[in-house]
């Protein structure tokens, strides 16, 4: 989706599959220069603490990539397990639905690009 | 006398047991004529009687685990249950079974005439009725329980209301101690209705909390991380000035978790979030 990947996961989750994913979304992320991941867990009914890691390695590896990652659609149980944990995922942003989740990527891309302008226009000013 | 002439004799005499029995039922003062009529309790007390000697036909009086009276068992606990549930007292209920005891011990001194039989008889009796008394206690007791655990769950399940307060953002008073049980369901709640109304702020208001502890304090991060995970921002609202002080002495890190001293100002903050303006508006008045 333009300069956005969506991944949606639609089983659940067993290790292997969790570092595929890992593996396949990092490549994408360089192969077509993504701005922004999105990850759909909605249909995500049981969840442990190594996905739990894998998720936050993938935004880690993302934000290096300069993408950033979004989480959305997770279940109230799958976040209560994952409190209990003692995984809230740090630097990973989140959101209720896909919908919401691209407006927050979109925000945030915006956010960034006008940062830049500014920047660019203080350079102008200054110079 | 062996107990098998013991039990014949009960048989035989088994109406004037009845009645001996509701007599002794309806002089005392306890009686709840507001919650059973005598008429029913005739019948009940009828029925329990046959019961009664029907298990001792074959001459036990001791073994109440036997197949023989499994019917009289079952029916004091469904009785003591029901008892619990109705309201009686625990006192109530064991007079029910001591007063048969009363009942039948009269009977025997009436009826036989051989003092050493008699003392036997009679002790033979009051182990049996012993044992269903106590029986009846311990079945009156777990009905009580029941009826509190229900009842907690019950203020549980009331006292974590989740309201919509306008379209978007959900509040959340806590009345009462957090403790584990309480979060799981005060998070489960909220969660859930999240998910149902797809709000992307929840308030947590406090006011009703008496005291935060560290313990209190973890369970509201835990609720407010959750909500994060789910994509929805979490404020706190209504910290009194008391717990203010408490967080700071015992050290508790409130500082990645927005907090506000009412849940006007959270209110107000959450709008400013979702670009929402309240304006007082002109009021016409058409005549």
């Amino acid at each position: 989706m333009g300069e956005f990947l969506l991944v949606t996961i639609q089983v659940d989750m067993y290790d292997r599959l969790a570092l595929n994913l890992e593996n396949d979304l990092v490549t994408m992320i360089k192969k077509v220069e993504a701005k922004g991941v999105l990850i759909d867990i909605s249909a995500v009914s049981i969840v442990d603490s190594f996905m739990g890691r894998i998720l936050g390695n993938i935004a880690t590896m993302s934000k290096i990539l300069d993408a950033e990652t979004v989480v959305v659609g997770m279940q109230p149980a799958v976040a209560i397990t994952l409190v209990e944990l003692g995984l809230p995922l740090p630097g990973v942003h989140t959101a209720l639905d896909v919908e919401k989740g691209m407006l927050l990527l979109q925000k945030k891309l915006n956010f960034y690009e006008e940062d830049e302008d500014g920047d660019l226009d203080q350079h102008d000013s200054t110079e | 006398m062996n107990n098998n002439l013991l039990a014949d004799l009960l048989l035989k005499k088994q109406k004037e047991i009845l009645e001996q029995w509701m007599k002794n039922q309806l002089a005392n003062a306890t009686l709840r004529e507001d919650l059973m009529s005598n008429e029913n309790l005739r019948i009940q007390s009828g029925e329990m009687l046959d019961y009664l000697i029907k298990a001792i036909k074959k001459g036990n009086f001791e073994d109440l685990n036997s197949r023989e009276f499994e019917p009289i068992v079952e029916m004091l606990q469904g009785l003591s249950i029901s008892r619990a549930q109705q309201g009686y007292t625990p006192k109530e209920t064991a007079i029910y079974v001591f007063s048969l005891k009363e009942a039948l011990i009269n009977l025997l001194i009436k009826d036989m005439a051989d003092s050493r039989e008699l003392v036997d008889a009679v002790v033979l009796i009051s182990q049996l009725l012993d044992q269903l008394g106590i029986i009846t206690f311990e079945t009156f007791i777990k009905g009580r329980e029941s009826v509190i655990l229900r009842q907690t769950q019950e203020i549980n399940e009331i006292s974590t209301p989740v309201i919509r307060v306008w379209d978007g953002i959900l509040a959340l008073p806590i009345i009462g101690t957090l403790d584990s049980a309480r979060t799981q369901i005060v998070m489960e709640n909220l969660l859930q209705e999240i998910v149902d109304t797809g709000s992307s702020i929840a308030i947590l208001d406090i006011s009703g909390v008496p005291a935060v502890d560290s313990l209190v304090a973890q369970h509201l991060i835990k609720t407010v991380s959750a909500t994060r995970l789910m994509g929805a921002e979490c404020i706190i609202s209504g910290i009194r000035a008391e717990i203010a002080q408490t967080i700071v002495h015992l050290g508790i890190d409130l500082s990645n978790i927005q907090t506000k001293a009412s849940l006007a100002a959270a209110l107000k903050h959450a709008f400013g979030m979702l670009q929402l303006e309240v304006k007082k508006g002109e009021r016409k008045i058409v005549r």
